[in-house]
């Protein structure tokens, strides 16, 4: 069960990441120069997956694409970790207090906005680019991360363990830290792995609506809103960039499954 | 095995005999109707835009959608453009010219009604004149009026203009969008229900849609042949190019992708028509931000751009080279695309000689064409070869607007102005790439007051060269009209010589 998603999973998600760094070193072509009379090649020897509309390799800027996707999304469900998980982790610590109440309501407050619009909001009023969309992404993951870290960690107050460490004399902040965090460690994981694959969706809405990297940078939504109107002169020049989204989205998606499977303790006893 | 086979066979004969019959049936019925339908050619038609207007009164608004609209279908003035270009008359079917060359006398047409039933006099021209050049006027080219000193109504069908100097271009200004008449009674909602003496009258606008034409039956000129004529927006070019595929448009008169034209022109069902329009593109550089004040910095920019590689890669080949602010179908146009010749290592020559060897840093905004966004890469990959990096930002219109045209926050931009003899707006220090050469200007002074059409091609001559040796901008490429219509679709504008679909003419073949 597990290997069957496992397997493929961390594969997608392998080559991807592979290709991310490989593209510091090597590229097959410049993705900066241009090549304009041999623009919309099909498929070849000399370009695996042809070339785009400025005679750019898509191959090339499929590599360097994924570096800015794996970037941005990265970075920002970091920012949503970092930010989110403290918070969650405060919330349960002061259950029911006013800084509960403060930090959960505003995150509902956050997370009542559809995300894809926080992300135009942001990129609206500090205009478009990289950094600004990894802010905006992040700034959505903060509330998934704090809701999902303030429920796993109000289960665990209640637990013995917990109550031996506040016997001992132990500070809410210690606890939290020392005893609660290694505890839904695994939950992150999971969940950050899904994040991740929503971030990378999200910045490919973002660069589709022009939002996201800017250009010269290639970024895979970009170079599928631009290859819009060359689908029925050249699909391949639509077809490679929405395939490497497609594929690195699944590929997280399907390791996040796996990964939610072998750390589940019922179904880790059920194999057992 | 062998008799299966065979029996197979024969079935597929009866098969394909059935077949046959019945699609002969078929067509004999199929062309039993479209001889029907040849009796009635169809009288409507649907033409396709990307951008809408704002409003629909173009003396109260700048956007070229709305003169794509309403001018010569809804509203006329006094003179109008021909297809080619040519000023002709509209509304006044004569005109002379005092010796001093400063007043008009033009005899207005008998029996032209406003759609709403009223009176076409002498009266409307002076209010339509007085509104344009008041203080308080709204319009948008409100220079084409400033030489005007009085309008004066001899009587119902004769009115003068009294000028304060003498105007070679009033004729010519008086044939824009922004210069058309109106009647006093109705002007209060031209802007949602324009009332004018065109061929067409307004019947209905369902905004984010359509806006929809209907027959002027008491037209006072050769009546339209259309019955109604339906202008539907369309801003995303891949769904241009499926409602044009689908037969759901009958012609967009500037196809928003050029990459498509191809295809349309392999097509028997469609026309694609190719012209001129008077819009060059231009990298337009802000002539006051260091370093791009310093001439040899924008002779450089100018030297490092290659225009075949920008026509070829953002164009699809549409496109004529220019050297200059200048349609090249002008008969007083020069070629000075020399001036400006590829040549990089001119490029890094010239950026060392102005001390920045290294090359610099400067900003690239972007408004949404396709000639702009695809351009403007373009034109970065050029320009870093030679040492500039330019900071690429795509905007909207409404941001363009503002933080390009009106608050010249920019270094870099590409845009193509549409407007038909423009080079004027270089005499302008505040227009928004700041050049400010008084020569130029006295230049322009001079030629507003000549009336000789030699003096004024040589002057226009010399204008071209200023600002092409001046290398205000780099000058690019015309843009070229690509129309797309439906093969049976005549009557069309082939060039566009100013921003207009003028449907009076149009029609459907058999």
């Amino acid at each position: 069960m597990k290997l069957r998603t496992l397997i493929p999973g961390a594969l997608l998600v392998l080559i991807f990441l592979l290709a991310a760094v490989v593209s510091f070193v090597w590229t097959p072509f410049d993705v900066t120069k241009l090549d304009i009379p041999n623009k919309l090649q099909s498929p070849s020897m000399g370009h695996w997956f042809g070339t785009d509309q400025l005679g750019r390799d898509i191959f090339s800027m499929i590599m360097v694409g994924a570096r800015t996707s794996i970037a941005v999304a990265f970075i920002a469900v970091g920012i949503g970790m970092l930010i989110g998980v403290p918070l969650g982790l405060a919330a349960a610590a002061n259950q029911g207090s006013l800084i509960d109440e403060l930090i959960m309501r505003t995150n509902d407050l956050v997370f009542a906005f559809p995300a894809l619009l926080i992300a135009i909001m942001i990129t609206a009023v500090f205009g478009p680019g990289a950094v600004n969309a990894i802010i905006a992404i992040g700034i959505f993951n903060i509330p998934v991360f704090a809701r999902l870290t303030r429920g796993a960690a109000l289960s665990l107050w209640s637990r013995e363990f917990i109550l031996a460490a506040k016997v001992a004399g132990k500070r809410a902040t210690r606890i939290s830290f020392e005893h609660i965090l290694p505890n839904i460690l695994n939950l992150l994981i999971v969940q950050g792995t899904i994040q991740f694959s929503l971030g990378i969706l999200a910045e490919a809405a973002l660069s589709y609506v022009g939002l996201g990297a800017q250009p010269p940078i290639p970024s895979w939504g970009r170079m599928l809103a631009e290859s819009q109107t060359l689908v029925s002169l050249a699909p391949h020049v639509a077809l490679f960039p929405g395939f490497a989204i497609l594929l690195t989205v699944l590929g997280l998606n399907l390791l996040g499954d796996a990964l939610r499977d072998w750390f589940d303790p019922r179904l880790q006893r059920l194999r057992s | 095995m062998a008799l299966s086979s065979f029996s197979i066979n024969t079935n597929m004969k009866h098969f394909s005999r059935g077949l046959r019959i019945s699609t002969a049936i078929t067509l004999a019925l199929a062309s039993t109707m479209t001889m029907g339908n040849a009796n009635a050619a169809r009288t409507d038609i649907t033409v396709g835009m990307q951008l809408e207007p704002p409003i629909l009164d173009p003396t109260g608004g700048a956007a070229a959608a709305i003169d794509e609209v309403v001018y010569a279908n809804v509203f006329e003035g006094l003179t109008r453009f021909g297809s080619d270009g040519s000023v002709n008359p509209a509304l006044a079917s004569e005109w002379s010219v005092s010796d001093d060359g400063k007043t008009y006398t033009f005899t207005l047409h008998q029996g032209v009604k406003f759609h709403d039933g009223a009176d076409f006099t002498a009266e409307d021209v002076k209010f339509s004149l007085d509104r344009a050049l008041a203080e308080t006027s709204t319009n948008a080219q409100k220079q084409l009026f400033a030489n005007i000193d009085s309008v004066n109504v001899i009587d119902d069908h004769t009115v003068e203009i009294v000028l304060l100097a003498r105007d070679g271009n009033l004729l010519f200004n008086l044939a824009w969008g922004d210069a058309i008449m109106l009647d006093e009674a109705s002007v209060d909602d031209a802007a949602i229900k324009p009332v004018g003496t065109g061929p067409f009258t307004f019947s209905n606008w369902v905004q984010g849609d359509k806006i929809e034409l209907v027959k002027n039956p008491d037209y006072w000129g050769e009546p339209a042949k259309l019955d109604k004529v339906v202008f539907k927006f369309i801003s995303d070019p891949t769904a241009a190019f499926a409602a044009t595929m689908s037969g759901d448009v009958d012609t967009f008169t500037v196809f928003p992708a050029p990459e498509n034209l191809a295809q349309f022109d392999a097509d028997p069902r469609f026309n694609v028509l190719l012209g001129s329009t008077e819009g060059e593109t231009i990298l337009s550089m802000n002539n006051q931000l260091a370093p791009l004040d310093d001439v040899r910095v924008r002779k450089a920019i100018a030297h490092a751009i290659d225009r075949s590689a920008i026509i070829d890669g953002a164009m699809y080949g549409y496109g004529t080279p220019i050297g200059s602010h200048f349609a090249p179908h002008n008969p007083a146009y020069i070629d000075l695309t020399a001036n400006s010749q590829f040549d990089p290592a001119l490029s890094k020559e010239l950026l060392a000689e102005a001390g920045l060897a290294d090359g610099f840093t400067t900003t690239l905004k972007l408004p949404p064409p396709s000639y702009a966004r695809r351009g403007g890469e373009i034109i970065a990959a050029q320009l870093r070869e030679v040492g500039i990096n330019v900071e690429i930002s795509n905007l909207e219109w409404a941001q363009w607007l503002e933080q390009v045209f009106r608050g010249k926050d920019y270094g870099l931009t590409i845009v193509s102005h549409t407007e038909p003899m423009d080079i004027n707006i270089y005499a302008n220090p505040d227009y928004y790439f700041q050049y400010d050469n008084v020569a130029f200007q006295a230049l322009m002074g001079a030629f507003n007051t000549q009336t000789d059409p030699e003096r004024r091609t040589v002057m226009l001559k010399q204008a071209q060269k200023i600002i092409s040796e001046d290398y205000v901008n780099g000058f690019l490429f015309q843009l070229a009209k690509t129309g797309v219509a439906n093969a049976k679709v005549k009557g069309l504008w082939q060039n566009s010589p100013t921003q207009a679909n003028d449907m009076t003419g149009v029609y459907w073949e058999d």
